[in-house]
């Protein structure tokens, strides 16, 4: 009930902190998704690119997210604001499940689909927008999928770095050593990535029963 | 397009195909006249799917030339070539997420006919394979193996081309479906006259729907004959066919006559 009675005394950072937190994970999926995409889709039509690209997603993913922040921080134009730092972070560690489901997801697609619409003279592009892309949309965006439920739950780590997002409460909880403050930051974060999962899951099934 | 009966439609000069050090066609030299249905027999691997695939360029050769309507493969323009070629797969290859009539509709599509045309084009091909109606709307999931087919066969006659390439279309099927779609196939020809191309294991298919048989053994093109002639053939190869198939096969005598 403390905990109740603390979100209701500061309701208006909970508020403010869940939008940051919101924007945060909103703002380094899209732009996983507009670098991942095109990366899937690339290590898709090359293969010899495949293993590298995957495999520096791979080595973003096994970095520390609080060593990785740490690391960013002296960097010029993106140390200057911590929110920036963070959003490159999370872009990070976004990408590899993007990348990786739509590579999975347009090698996934019938080879006979393909071959039959390139044999009709779909051109490269045609075949790319019109055929890969729409079949392999549900394996992408169950990617897209993991990557925000990973976001949601890595971005109250951004606190740490002064980026603000539900990670404060939490931050500032352990330094009280108070469990309400804590909660006061975990629940709402839970919460996020809970209706963020069924969300996406929800878009993944619509787009896959057309 | 030039008209021209004399001349072949399609014209293979000394192909050779070789990928990964295999040696997948050795010399090959064949036409294929206006209007006239070659059937590419062979077993796995002998390499008539390759040949087949030469014609709309899924496949470069190393050496040697193919003409299509008098011009060289290796000049014309890929994706221009292959809309003018209808191709036909065993898998079939219907596009899932699209309906039949997308399907059916796709290449005039692309190709920017008004909407009106395409639908009077869908509707017409529809009941040229003989599909009904009620099916333009449905999925190729919801569709038997037979309907699945026939969708192809519409797909690729679309945008009404000369040459039709058909790669088993018929092989996955059940014999009652398979035997009904020869006979449409061998009707449909009666009237559309295309140019096609028909890649076949199987012997009897063969002599019932070619107008001549090539025969391929282990890239090499062993020799080219009208049906009758391949029954009664001494080559070492086309009599081990024959011979395969034992005494069931009916020479052709009915084509075109169903």
């Amino acid at each position: 009930m403390n905990l109740v009675r603390f979100i209701l005394q500061n309701h208006t950072e909970v508020v403010d902190q869940t939008l940051e937190h919101l924007w945060l994970v909103g703002l380094s999926i899209a732009f996983a998704v507009l670098i991942g995409v095109p990366l899937g889709i690339l290590i898709a039509q090359r293969p010899k690119l495949n293993k590298p690209v995957l495999a520096s997603a791979n080595i973003i993913q096994t970095i520390p997210s609080l060593a990785l922040f740490g690391f960013l921080l002296p960097v010029p134009w993106l140390g200057e604001r911590s929110d920036r730092l963070a959003i490159l972070a999370l872009t990070l560690y976004a990408l590899l499940p993007i990348i990786r489901n739509t590579y999975t997801g347009i090698r996934g697609v019938d080879a006979a689909v393909v071959e039959a619409g390139r044999g009709m003279g779909l051109t490269e592009s045609q075949l790319l927008f019109q055929v890969e892309l729409p079949l392999s949309l549900s394996v992408i965006l169950s990617g897209v999928r993991v990557a925000v439920v990973i976001s949601v739950g890595l971005a109250t780590i951004a606190a740490f770095i002064g980026a603000g997002g539900l990670g404060e409460f939490i931050f500032r909880g352990v330094a009280m050593v108070d469990d309400t403050v804590i909660l006061a930051g975990a629940i709402p974060a839970a919460i996020l990535a809970l209706l963020a999962d069924l969300g996406v899951g929800w878009l993944e099934r619509r787009l896959r029963a057309q | 397009m030039p008209a021209d009966t004399a001349s072949p439609v399609i014209e293979f000069m000394d192909v050779s195909y070789r990928v990964d050090g295999t040696q997948v066609l050795s010399g090959l030299s064949l036409q294929v006249a206006r209007g006239e249905t070659l059937v590419l027999l062979g077993r796995s691997g002998s390499g008539k799917t390759t040949t087949l695939k030469l014609v709309n360029r899924l496949v470069t050769p190393t050496s040697g030339e193919i003409r299509v309507e008098g011009v060289s493969n290796a000049q014309t323009d890929v994706i221009r070539l292959r809309r003018r070629i209808g191709y036909v797969i065993q898998d079939v290859g219907l596009f899932p997420h699209f309906t039949v009539e997308r399907n059916i509709g796709l290449v005039p599509k692309i190709e920017g006919w008004a909407d009106e045309r395409i639908r009077a084009r869908i509707q017409e091909l529809m009941q040229l394979v003989g599909l009904a109606p009620e099916l333009a709307l449905r999925y190729p999931r919801q569709l038997s193996g037979g309907q699945r087919q026939r969708v192809g066969v519409a797909r690729a006659l679309a945008a009404d081309p000369e040459i039709l390439l058909m790669d088993e279309p018929f092989g996955a099927l059940d014999p009652l479906t398979r035997d009904e779609l020869q006979r449409e196939f061998l009707a449909l020809q009666v009237r559309l006259h295309k140019t096609v191309v028909f890649v076949t294991h199987d012997l009897r298919e063969a002599l019932r729907l070619g107008t001549r048989i090539a025969l391929m053994e282990a890239g090499k093109l062993v020799t080219v004959l009208a049906p009758q002639e391949f029954l009664k053939s001494s080559d070492p190869w086309a009599s081990a066919y024959v011979r395969a198939f034992g005494n069931g096969p009916e020479p052709s005598g009915n084509r075109g006559t169903s």
